[in-house]
Formats: C-alpha cells, structure tokens, sequence
C-alpha cells in the first residue's frame, strides 16, 4: 500500500516471450511490482499472456513499441514529467537495472548481464509497416481503391499507368519505403513535367520509381535523372513531342554506380540489371503519368526505339587514365553524376582489324558519318561508346581520350559540296548555301565518349542524337548529386 | 480490405475508370450489331439497323453462339476490328 501522499513513479517494460533474456529477468518484474512507489506497465509484442497472470498489455500490433521506439527487449523506461526526461536502459544489465530503479538490491540472485533481442518493431520491413500505421508521415497523393475482384497489376494497366509492360503496384507501403531512400521532403516540388508541365512532387517520383521497379536505394539516381530532364539545355518537351526516335539517355558515373551493382560491363546495354532496367524506365513512367506524355498524344514518334522502356547504363571507369563522361563535363571521379542525352536507338561499329590508333579513329569517324544520314551534318550530336578491347588499341599506342577526340574532329571534316542536296544522286544533303563550306559532322561539344562493354569483342557503338541537337534543341545535361 | 493504390498521375482524371469517347457522328461510322441469341432479337436489330442506315451509318450483323456465356474472343476481336462502335440486342 503506498500514502495518498506518495508519488509513484511510472515504469514501462517491453518484453516479448521469444527473448531467453525477456524469461530470464522474469523474477525481478516480480520484484519490482511489489516495490513500493512503482508504477510498473508491461507490454507484450508476441504473447499478451507473458508473463503470466494477466499483467501485460497486448501490444502484438506494435503500436506502443513503436511510439516508445523500443530497439531490444527487454527495454524498462522510467518516465519523467516529460518525454525528454525518460529514462532507459535495454537487455539486462542488473547495475543499470538497479539505478533506474532505485532499488539497490534487485535482483541479487540474477547474473549481473544478458544482452537482449531484437525488438519485433525492428523486424525486417516491420518499421515502415509501423511507420505507415502509426507515424506522421502522411503522403498526399489520391488513393485509388481496387475492387475486390481487381487484379492489382491488370488494375495498373486498365488505368493506363504502364508502358506496357507489368509495373509493380504503388501500395503506400512501397511507395513510403521509396522515400526513406532520399532525405528529401516528400511534399518538395522537384519541378514541372512535360508535356502538361505539372507540378510534381518527390512523392509522385517516388510512386512512379515504384511502378518502374526500382529499389529505394537507386532513388537519388531517379531524382536525379528527373533534374537532369528537367534542366532547360536539355528541352524534355520537345524531345517528347518529336516524331524523331529519340528519348533520354541515361549514363550514370561515380562510386554510386558500384554502390547500386549498375552494369558497365557485358551486357551492360542490354537486359537482365535491375538498377539500369528500372531507372530509366521510372524517367519514362513519370513523364507518361505526372507529364501526360503519351504515344500518340504529345509523343508523336514515327518509330519510337526500344529504349524508350527504358536506355540507362553506367560508365566503365576502371582506366584511371581515361576520363569519363562526368569528368569530360567538369566533375571529379569521386562524384556521382548522371547525364542525360536525347537519343535513339543504338548502331554497332565493327572493327576487329584496326591495331593502330590511326586506323581504329579513321573506322570510327566513317561510321559516325551515318548519324542520322551520312549527308546530314551539325545536326544530330552523338555518344561514341568505346569497348574495351578498342580504347585498349588506343592505350597501347600511347593515345589519350583528347587525341581520339581530335582524330575523330579532323577525320569529320568534309567539304560541303561532298554533302549538299544532289550530290551522289540523293536529294537528301545539306542545303546548297553549304556547298563551299568545310563542314563537321557534329557541332562544337556534339560527341561525346563513353567508355563501357564487356573485355571480349572489338565492337563498339553509336547512339545517335536527336536532329534537333544544341541551343536550337536538346543539349546533354548532367546533374551531380551525393 | 481492399488494395489501395497511390495515382501516379498528375490527377487531372476522375479516379474512375472512363468509358472510351463516343462516336460524334453516325455518318460513315461501322456499327455492329451483336444478336446474343434470345427469340425475337432478331426482329428488334432488323429494326435498329433500318434506323442507323438511315442516319448514314454502315451496319455490320454479329450473333453469340448462346445468350447464356460471354461472346467467345474471337467475336469480341472481330467485333472490335471491323466496327467503330457496337449495340448488343438484349431480348426478353
């Protein structure tokens, strides 16, 4: 019995019954509710019948746990007047056991430490279930509710949220666990999607990063994919409205491509990485869904290209020699940078006789001539992509990044009256104002190299830009973020 | 409870699912006709049909196999390729 006057003070203990430290310290929760002046609840997260005797509170939903923040049981807390004034102590440990609770000799029959478990609110995946449940983050976007009969994905399809293929649904839980992979605030504007020019949100981002099937872990790329398409040099809306095959490009530099397992290696255009499959295609989802930029709405695309889906890869950056794109562009390596270029679909360069610079350069520059048309000039900018066996001929002989550069420059020169309108009886060409004029292929920082593939194969690639490439169009556009 | 889903839209649609645009004009417009074969539709799309030709439309004549299942794909398919819109002679 304790006096009117006597102040108890308020003890919580969280337990669950599968946790041998939880049975261990059984004894000392009777000790403890039979001192005088404690106020002592007992939550239960897997068996509200331990301990025995009806004494514990249910909490197998996890909600005090939650609120309490509770890590490891068994956790005791002595309340203050306030929150800020609490006090904890986790497992057992008897001498901080004894000093929370005032009671010197507590437990004098126990051994002085056992660590404790895992909370169950600590469970895999069970924090953004308790978050979504019982947090304060509360995301703003329209709930759709499906009709018990509704297939979840066929549901994503018959609203016209796919590009076609299956896209995984945007419960909130997935798309709150989208979001604990930025720090950004969900209600922050990134900026205004084309076509519609809608406002969107780090939320929407996050919903169609969802639907495209990324990991939370490759959401800063997205974002920053969507900064970059949204950065005026490189004119999104108009790339989208073309009836050209060109779509973004996206190439990912820095330690983030590792840290995220991208593919720079075999394959790395091709299928089969998640990261590169589904980053590019979260770009694509949000300018369908938040933009309105649909095929044969505002996307007037004659053919379209299979990128479309999605065209997202990372440099090869294992020559510390070779500069990448990122640094081309003014970043260190040890920044994470991802460009987007307005591109089509991809053109193979087979070479497997060149060993000299001299020859390798020459091979790549007849090549490149065919961008867009091999008359056409100044108009369509390019990625040159350089396998390794070719940037190892280039290596070997001594030659650096800048001189391949040059090379390629001088090998594109041509007179115009080579290109104009007629010549070679195609009527396709350059307008005749040109015809006593020395032309490049590409503008002033039209080509850009990239350096990636698998280390067998001499064959390396063209992406081809869109015709309306520089200030008149679209410019490559990079965007570092941490 | 039902699966709630987060719009990934921009918002500017109803959440509910809209029925495809309507025709703005009968003139040169394909209507199908779909008897799902109950008696006497027959008689009612002779009827429905004379009043579409009159309004300019060309009539296409489909039947279901028996009222009693959904038309088999390949008549939706059909139906869907050949016609612009569709009227189902409903009976009883």
């Amino acid at each position: 019995m304790t006096s009117p006057e006597s102040v108890n003070t308020r003890y919580s203990l969280f337990l669950k019954r599968d946790c041998p430290t939880c049975q261990l310290i059984l004894p000392v929760i009777d000790e403890l509710r039979a001192a005088p002046n404690v106020a002592l609840t007992i939550y239960s997260q897997d068996d509200p019948s331990f301990p025995e005797g009806g004494i514990a509170i249910d909490d197998s939903e996890l909600e005090h746990s939650y609120r309490a923040n509770i890590e490891v049981v068994p956790t005791l807390i002595r309340h203050g007047a306030t929150a800020e004034q609490d006090a904890r102590t986790q497992g057992w440990d008897r001498q901080l056991w004894r000093e929370l609770s005032s009671i010197a000799e507590l437990a004098s029959e126990l051994i002085e430490f056992k660590p404790g478990c895992g909370s169950k609110s600590q469970d895999p995946g069970m924090s953004e279930v308790l978050e979504l449940k019982y947090g304060e983050r509360k995301m703003v976007s329209r709930e759709v509710e499906l009709a018990a009969s509704e297939d979840d994905i066929e549901a994503c399809f018959d609203r016209g949220w796919s590009d076609g293929l299956p896209v995984v649904p945007p419960t909130p839980l997935r798309v709150l666990r989208m979001l604990h992979g930025t720090d950004r605030a969900a209600d922050e504007v990134i900026g205004l999607i084309p076509p519609d020019n809608m406002s969107c949100t780090i939320e929407k981002v996050a919903i169609n990063a969802v639907l495209a099937g990324c990991q939370p872990e490759y959401f800063p790329i997205v974002l920053a994919s969507v900064e970059a398409a949204l950065q005026d040099k490189f004119c999104m809306h108009g790339l989208l409205c073309t009836t050209y095959f060109s779509s973004p490009v996206i190439i990912v530099n820095g330690p983030v491509a590792k840290r995220i397992g991208m593919n720079s290696g075999i394959n790395a255009l091709g299928q089969g990485n998640r990261a590169n499959a589904t980053i590019g295609r979260a770009l694509q989802l949000l300018i369908r869904n938040v933009g309105g930029g649909v095929p044969g709405g505002i996307d007037r695309a004659t053919l379209g290209n299979p990128g479309k889906y999605s065209y997202c890869f990372a440099e090869d950056e294992s020559d510390p020699d070779w500069p990448t794109l990122a640094q081309d562009r003014g970043y260190s390596r040890n920044e994470s940078v991802v460009s987007v270029f307005a591109g089509e679909g991809l053109q193979g360069i087979v070479d497997q006789q060149s060993r000299t610079p001299e020859s390798l350069s020459l091979s790549f520059a007849a090549s490149l001539r065919s961008v867009a048309h091999n008359k056409l000039f100044g108009l369509a900018d390019a990625i040159l992509i350089v396998s390794p066996e070719h940037r190892r001929v280039f290596k070997q002989a001594g030659w650096s990044k800048e001189d391949l550069r040059t090379a390629l420059y001088n090998a594109l020169m041509t007179p115009g009256e080579a290109v104009v309108r007629g010549a070679d009886g195609i009527a396709e060409g350059m307008p005749e104002k040109f015809k006593d004029k020395i032309l490049n292929k590409f503008r002033d920082d039209g080509l850009h190299i990239v350096s990636l593939g698998g280390t067998a194969g001499m064959f390396s690639a063209i992406i081809g830009g869109w015709v309306a490439s520089g200030e008149r169009g679209s410019q490559l556009a990079s965007q570092p973020f941490s | 409870m039902h699966t709630i889903l987060l719009d990934p839209t921009a918002e500017l649609r109803p959440v509910e699912r809209q029925i495809l645009p309507r025709l703005t004009t009968l003139t040169g417009a394909t209507i199908g006709l779909l008897d799902i074969s109950k008696p006497r539709g027959k008689e009612f799309l002779d009827e429905v049909e004379r009043q579409l030709k009159a309004l300019g439309a060309r009539v296409r004549r489909y039947a279901k196999p028996t009222f009693a299942r959904t038309a088999p794909l390949e008549l939706t398919q059909r139906i869907s390729s050949e016609c612009d819109a569709v009227i189902e002679g409903l009976a009883d």
